[in-house]
């Protein structure tokens, strides 16, 4: 295209923004972004104020979502903060939904609304829609049917068996809500239709099938059972939450679908919490590349450029760890560099890179980044991606604390023999089985107290935190009879940390025995 | 095609529903902590909300973590000094995090929660522990009411609002007003012309040009506006607020040794309980405090719940006090008064039958209203049984035992129902 042409189609600019202003706005992003082949979900952009905002904050950023005290909590928090100037509230949300949901807020400018739109619109959208954990976790047609399907049953249920019942089986499988979610098997989409129609079908199941479980209990009178009783369950399960849905023997129809709920939510949000570096660092440097591409178009103006530069690297700002306000790694910081670091070493790519990126170097960073971005998790991404150069630019280096020893340990910096261990390292932090602690449900004993055991499998002699034992309290409560947690010892030999036991069961057991 | 949608305007407050399920749950803790902030108040600051916070650790949201012991493992940024295989001091100086432990994982911090209760909110909470019926809340939580009142006609206002007669009455004034010098002055020519008509034949440009300045001022009275914009006049209504009179309201109370914190801080609650309700019937409200033991002394309202006394009781000091200022600065003409006594009903024992004649014979008569509560919860004592005896014969005189918060409101059910809203 020629200059004169682009000169006459110059976008507005100024501060104030309009609903038109807007609109061209994303015409041109939009136009850009296709170029670049950034496959994209429709975009529906929703104008918001600063008080909505703070409720999105509060209901965990979803546009509904069921009620509960901690979403209360959370806003009152947010509220107090943003109102003492403590905090500024996030330029934008953005839901992974089909149309994909952004959230502008009235009280920022134009250049950020634009900066928003390339970033979330475009740039999350498509790691949205392009991710392998999202498109294996998450439904994003179907997630704000099913929130709506979630409110309004929970919402009947607090009218049918009162608010406080309900709010303390949601306290109990929210303790549980991180051991809730399926890590490695494919869950069944979601569908609001089906979830309706099968439900009150499911809850006549559910029931028969938990009866039929305990059915077998009595079963002692035959004096014949030497042999080793059946191991129930026959597997370890790392899905608490899905064990209590289908197992607990005392659990309501209605309480089994709100642990279902809950879980679904857990799941829902299961791929954002892997994805952090990865996810934030690709919508920046896609923010980053469309605006700059769309100036080099002569598109847009220098002021427009100034603001924008001013905001992008006040985001991307990452301290160093003697910094007062030095808070861990910025994850905006680290994935746009390592982004940029990519399609660097495709472009332009040095011995170094070569020798460590054979197979990328010297590519097509637009086919290495669809490829990138299709096919990891921070974990795996780090581990493969992060290059020798971003480390010494960063100057990263690894402490280890272990406290058998009297002083912590400088374990690896960049330097030539550290490059590999500071990776692993790195990615090790990004690695949801490293950060979070390992427990699974190991038996039950079904033929005795039908008492329900857990085992904790520590990593790095890590003990479990103080927690545990209210955790464990909420437990009990979803299980109804005695729960148990062991611990896996490094000789592998197990050691009960925690039992908590259940004596009386509540009116309503009592009441079901009555009636059979 | 980008959808942009306006949500600017769709319904606010989507967390209400939220915070008032954290508000629910937190009601005990909430609960203590509007009872700590009454009873750093006055009696008279009940339009303001309250800062409330809550020990963290009571809201925390349990869920499975790593404690802080065994080897952990993190990358920083920013290497200034440190070679492989280094050694390092634990905390690590400056290292925001202490070496890479504990602090990020373990989440909340110690600190308390705190949060701001809205004025509503706070009155609720207050409301709550008096066990108040709703329909009692709902007309006390009001703010000052107003009522709308004729004053007089304005010369704007809307259509629906015209006085017609005033109007109207108004646009003839004008006309004629406006007319009358041209009126005047047909008169005038039309003289003129019958004296030049006996002439006739020598004044006939004359008479024609009479005649034409006669046409010419017929038309111009014409063109007045028959009604004009300012000739309008509207009803006009002004709102006032409807409670206009004035309250005095003495609180009467026994700091004697056996008062406890205690039975002050229900005291208070009562005190608070009938400000509201003056409030909403006056527009003006003064406050006497009047603490006594054995000698009776007007202070302050500091002085009167904070400050300590001890020694024996004698009731009927106090109510000489009150009488005396009564007749001083409020006279009942112009002055609604109430009194409102609380005390644990230690009196001393040839001094109640004085009170019930000060009572009966005095005050009583003043007062529009005169309410006593005895805090106690054991044997009605000597006071209690001399004031029973008032019952019978003034209607304005309401005595209640109280032994917990909820028996106050029944003091002024009478109160309330005698001065409907």
């Amino acid at each position: 295209m020629s200059d004169t042409t682009l000169a006459s189609k110059k976008l507005p600019s100024g501060a104030e923004w309009t609903f038109e202003a807007i609109g061209q706005y994303h015409e041109e992003i939009a136009r850009v972004a296709a170029n670049y082949k950034l496959d994209t979900y429709p975009v529906q952009v929703e104008m918001i104020t600063s008080e909505q905002m703070m409720d999105a904050y509060a209901s965990v950023g979803m546009p509904v979502n069921y009620h509960h005290w901690s979403f209360g909590k959370q806003f009152l928090a947010t509220e107090k903060r943003y109102k003492r100037g403590q905090m500024g509230l996030a330029y934008e949300i953005v839901i992974n939904s089909d149309p994909c949901i952004a959230y502008l807020m009235e009280e920022n400018t134009l250049t950020m609304q634009a900066l928003v739109i390339a970033h979330a619109a475009y740039g999350h959208n498509a790691f949205f829609k392009g991710n392998y954990l999202f498109r294996t976790w998450t439904s994003p047609d179907a997630i704000v049917d099913y929130l709506i399907f979630a409110r309004n049953y929970i919402a009947q249920c607090e009218q049918r068996h009162g608010v406080d019942a309900v709010e303390e089986l949601l306290d109990s499988c929210h303790a549980l809500m991180n051991v809730g979610v399926d890590r490695y098997k494919r869950p069944p989409k979601l569908s609001l239709l089906k979830e309706q129609a099968r439900q009150s079908e499911r809850e006549t199941y559910l029931q028969r099938q938990v009866n039929e479980l305990w059915r077998t209990l009595p079963a002692r009178t035959t004096e014949d059972t030497k042999e080793e009783a059946p191991r129930f369950p026959p597997e370890p399960q790392e899905n608490i939450l899905y064990f209590i849905e289908k197992h607990a023997p005392l659990l309501e129809p209605w309480q089994r679908e709100i642990v279902r709920i809950v879980r679904k939510v857990a799941q829902y949000f299961f791929p954002q919490r892997q994805t952090q570096v990865m996810n934030e660092g690709w919508a920046s440097f896609w923010h980053y590349t469309l605006l700059n591409t769309l100036y080099d178009e002569g598109l847009l103006a220098d002021s427009f450029m100034m603001e924008f530069l001013h905001s992008h690297s006040s985001v991307m700002y990452q301290p160093n760890y003697n910094d007062p306000w030095y808070n861990g790694i910025n994850p905006y910081a680290l994935g746009f560099a390592m982004w940029q670091d990519i399609k660097r070493i495709c472009e332009s790519p040095t011995d170094e890179d070569r020798e460590w990126f054979p197979d990328i170097a010297g590519s097509n960073w637009q086919e290495t980044f669809d490829f990138a971005m299709r096919n990891f998790k921070d974990e795996s991404f780090i581990a493969q991606f992060l290059s020798p150069r971003l480390m010494r630019s960063f100057k990263l280096f690894a402490v280890q604390d272990d406290d058998k020893k009297n002083k912590l340990f400088v374990s690896a910096i960049h330097e030539e023999r550290g490059y590999r261990e500071l990776r692993e390292r790195l990615s090790n932090q990004y690695n949801l089985g490293c950060r979070e602690p390992n427990i699974q449900v190991w038996s039950v004993d079904f033929r005795g107290d039908r008492s329900l055991t857990l085992r904790y499998q520590p990593y790095n002699r890590r003990p479990l935190g103080k927690s545990v034992e209210e955790v464990m309290k909420h437990l009990a409560r979803l299980w109804g009879f005695a729960v148990r947690l062991e611990t896996v010892e490094p000789n592998g030999s197990t050691s009960l940390t925690y039992e908590c036991r259940k004596e009386k069961r509540r009116g309503d057991a009592k009441e079901k025995t009555a009636n059979n | 095609m980008v959808r942009i949608i306006d949500r600017r305007f769709d319904s606010k407050k989507k967390s209400t529903a939220n915070r008032q399920r954290f508000m629910r749950r937190f009601k005990r803790q909430i609960r203590k902590a509007v009872a700590d902030a009454i009873d750093g108040r006055s009696i008279r600051d009940l339009d303001s909300g309250e800062e409330i916070s809550i020990p963290s650790k009571d809201l925390s949201e349990p869920s499975f973590q790593h404690g802080k012991e065994g080897i952990w493992e993190q990358v920083f940024t920013g290497n200034d000094r440190f070679a492989s295989g280094d050694g390092i001091d634990r905390p690590m100086g400056g290292g925001g995090s202490g070496g890479g432990s504990g602090a990020s994982n373990e989440g909340e911090s110690e600190d308390d929660f705190v949060f701001q209760l809205s004025r509503d909110e706070f009155l609720d909470v207050f409301f709550d522990d008096l066990a108040l019926p709703n329909l009692v809340r709902t007309e006390l939580a009001k703010l000052t009411e107003y009522k709308t009142q004729r004053a007089g006609f304005t010369s704007d206002g809307v259509p629906t609002n015209i006085n017609v007669v005033r109007s109207l009455r108004g646009a003839i004034g004008r006309r004629k007003a406006l007319g009358a010098p041209l009126a005047a002055r047909v008169q005038e020519i039309d003289e003129e012309i019958e004296t030049l008509e006996q002439n006739a034949s020598a004044h006939l440009d004359e008479i024609a040009a009479l005649r034409d300045e006669r046409s010419r001022l017929l038309i111009r009275i014409e063109a007045i506006p028959f009604i004009d914009r300012f000739d309008l006049r509207y009803n006009n209504r002004v709102r006032i607020p409807k409670p206009i009179t004035q309250a005095v309201m003495f609180c009467v109370m026994d700091v004697s040794g056996s008062m406890d914190e205690q039975k002050k801080a229900t005291g208070k609650r009562f005190f608070m309980l009938l400000y509201l309700f003056l409030r909403r019937n006056y527009e003006h409200i003064d406050v006497v405090f009047i603490r006594h033991h054995t000698i009776a002394k007007e202070v302050d309202e500091d002085e009167f719940f904070h400050s300590r006394e001890s020694g024996g009781t004698v009731v009927s000091s106090a109510l000489r006090l009150m009488t005396d200022i009564v007749r001083d600065r409020y006279p009942p003409g112009a002055w609604n008064v109430y009194g409102a006594q609380a005390s644990d009903g230690d009196n001393w024992d040839n001094d109640s039958p004085i009170c019930y004649d000060i009572l009966d014979k005095e005050l009583l008569a003043l007062c529009r209203y005169f309410a006593y509560i005895e805090i106690t919860t054991g044997e009605a004592q000597n006071l209690w049984r001399q004031y029973e005896g008032l019952t019978g014969h003034h209607p304005n005189f309401a005595l209640q035992r109280i032994e917990s918060l909820e028996d106050i409101y029944p003091v002024f059910r009478e109160l309330f129902k005698k001065e409907p809203a």
